[in-house]
């Protein structure tokens, strides 16, 4: 019996030929990421470690992107006392202020992250790396601040679920209506502690974009991880940016899995997921005129600069809807650097939308666009939890860029397909 | 090791946003954190709980974000476990690295309703009915867990195997 790319990566990290689901292990790791929110609480920890250094100062990251810029006095603290952390230990990846992006999306676009990689990170969303053919999982604090001290972490080998993405994208269909799709399909727990492998003959064309999407919503189902083979594609993007040398893993064809799901792409329309959970993923065109007060076009999940040239196609020579606050927050300075060289921002700017500096800010709850009672709002953030975006009593609807820009103009929330201005997917 | 308390009992996919709203991340003092812990799912939870109290919950507790707050909020507030049927899998880290004991028994929630006083012997995995006098068989943890729950935590753990074990 062979193994899966996920076991493969974990053994190699172990010094052992094989690794099977359901094993104990104590991997090395590559990169050991926290934020501003999880980093205070993982460095007092490592601290209570009595280390004399931390493992690597090349392989600890520390992306103060949720409450910045600091949003508060306690939020200037906490990144105070990460920044002096940092400084003391010669952490060669801090990034704040003007450096720094939406650590999923910076992350990548740095090289930071490369094929074969463990990677584990005090956030969720720590996941998306498995767009480049890496093992990647969020973790707690205390796992952060035991990992910067031996540079290992505790693991269970997951079995891993085969996803099959067969048939044609429909217009306007992206790697997020597939994800939410698959997400609806199997629940909010559907892949709790496995691993989720993405293949099939669609997802050889999606672009690295799309797949950083898809595998960034894999804790949304539960799953430890979300994983992609390595293509042309993945070295095309990888190979300008690496840091590091790189291995390039693949599963092997008798590899065991605990599950295969077929999804047939041919019947998946643009996704909209409704209160309070991201597998409520209904159709676009099912929904009953749904009005709303704001639209956010950001994050990890959908906050590069991909989307923004579809949202920015849509946009194009219109106006938002007066009662739509719609803000557009790039991912990071790169991003943000590009769709102003591209003149993006120009055009949200006269449709009237908001232009932010990158940060998770709303996507969280955190600052720069919360919800009162009552607001309802389209992101295309990754999760729609009650009080996610602020107040109890708001209401947040996740979809892809091209759905969030079509409801921004037309004040409720639209399928793309209703506009006909000529826009190009 | 034997925990007593009354039980609050929720439904399934209790989130993290749910457990401890991220407009109350900027600090990670247990205390002020325990302050408003299930606040977007029970406003009177903070009101109510008292020391030693259990929480029951269906499948899937702690889902969503990574934040380690959720486990110290809970622990803080005066919780000494959560049994549900699932946890999801950062939640289950976080609480066994913080030392905050969480067993799984699908009988016991199922049977254990809101108010119940409750009796659970951690090291052989037996959760008692006080109120309703039934017994309950929860899920054992791994040997390697348990090791890591006796030295108190993830990081007395990491000291204890480096300096040779206690």
């Amino acid at each position: 019996m062979g193994s899966t790319i996920t076991e493969k990566i974990l053994a190699s990290h172990c010094g052992k030929k094989v690794v099977k689901a359901g094993e104990f292990i104590e991997p090395k790791i590559d990169i050991s990421l926290s934020n501003d929110v999880t980093a205070p609480i993982a460095i007092k920890e490592y601290l209570k470690t009595n280390t004399k250094k931390v493992f690597d100062k090349n392989k600890i990251v520390f992306v103060m992107d949720h409450f910045t810029p600091n949003k508060d006095i306690n939020s200037a603290e906490n990144v105070k006392f990460v920044r002096e952390f940092a400084k003391k230990e010669k952490i060669l990846h801090y990034y704040e202020g003007g450096n720094v992006g939406v650590e999923h999306a910076l992350l990548p676009e740095k090289g930071i992250v490369v094929p074969g990689d463990i990677v584990v990170g005090a956030d969720s969303h720590t996941c998306t790396y498995g767009a480049l053919g890496a093992f990647a999982t969020g973790v707690g604090s205390t796992d952060i601040g035991a990992s910067m001290s031996t540079g290992k972490i505790w693991l269970k080998v997951p079995q891993t679920i085969k996803f099959v993405y067969k048939g044609k994208l429909n217009k306007w269909v992206s790697g997020k209506d597939l994800i939410l799709y698959t997400i609806g399909k199997i629940g909010v727990d559907g892949a709790l502690y496995q691993a989720m492998e993405f293949t099939g003959e669609v997802i050889n064309k999606l672009n690295m974009n799309d797949r950083f999407t898809m595998a960034n919503m894999a804790i949304e189902a539960g799953g430890k991880s979300g994983i992609f083979h390595v293509d042309k594609k993945t070295i095309d993007y990888v190979s300008k940016r690496a840091l590091r040398k790189f291995k390039v893993f693949e599963s092997d064809k008798d590899a065991e899995y605990v599950d295969t799901i077929e999804i047939n792409c041919s019947e998946i329309y643009p996704q909209v997921s409704v209160p309070f959970l991201p597998s409520n993923a209904k159709s676009v065109k099912s929904l009953k005129k749904t009005y709303i007060d704001q639209v956010v076009i950001g994050s990890c999940t959908n906050g590069r600069i991909e989307d923004l040239r579809i949202a920015a196609s849509i946009m194009k020579n219109k106006k938002v809807h007066k009662d739509v606050r719609t803000l557009i927050i790039p991912a990071t300075p790169q991003v943000y650097s590009d769709a102003l060289k591209e003149g993006l921002l120009k055009i949200f700017m006269d449709a009237g939308a908001i232009v932010s500096a990158p940060t998770c800010g709303p996507c969280l709850g955190g600052h720069m666009g919360i919800l009162a009672s009552g607001e309802k709002c389209v992101a295309t953030t990754n999760r729609n939890f009650v009080g996610r975006m602020g107040h109890v009593k708001s209401e947040l609807f996740l979809a892809n860029p091209a759905v969030a820009a079509t409801s921004a103009i037309k004040g409720y929330i639209a399928d793309p397909n209703e506009l006909n201005n000529g826009a190009k997917k | 090791m034997i925990l007593k308390g009354f039980v609050h009992k929720y439904g399934a996919n209790v989130n993290t946003d749910e457990i401890i709203p991220a407009r109350y991340l900027n600090t990670s003092e247990p205390k002020e954190l325990a302050k408003y812990c299930m606040e977007d799912i029970d406003k009177d939870f903070v009101k109510n709980v008292k020391v030693g109290d259990i929480i029951v919950a269906d499948r899937n507790f702690g889902c969503g974000s990574s934040r380690e707050h959720a486990p110290i909020a809970i622990k803080a507030a005066g919780i000494s476990a959560v049994i549900a049927k699932s946890f999801a899998r950062i939640f289950f880290r976080n609480a066994i690295n913080i030392g905050l004991p969480i067993l799984e028994s699908e009988e016991a929630v199922d049977a254990i309703e809101k108010g119940d006083k409750i009796e659970i012997d951690l090291a052989n995995g037996l959760i008692k009915n006080l109120t309703k006098k039934q017994n309950y068989k929860a899920q054992p943890f791994p040997e390697f867990m348990q090791k890591l729950i006796k030295f108190g935590g993830l990081l007395p753990y990491i000291k204890g195997t480096k300096t040779g074990g206690k």
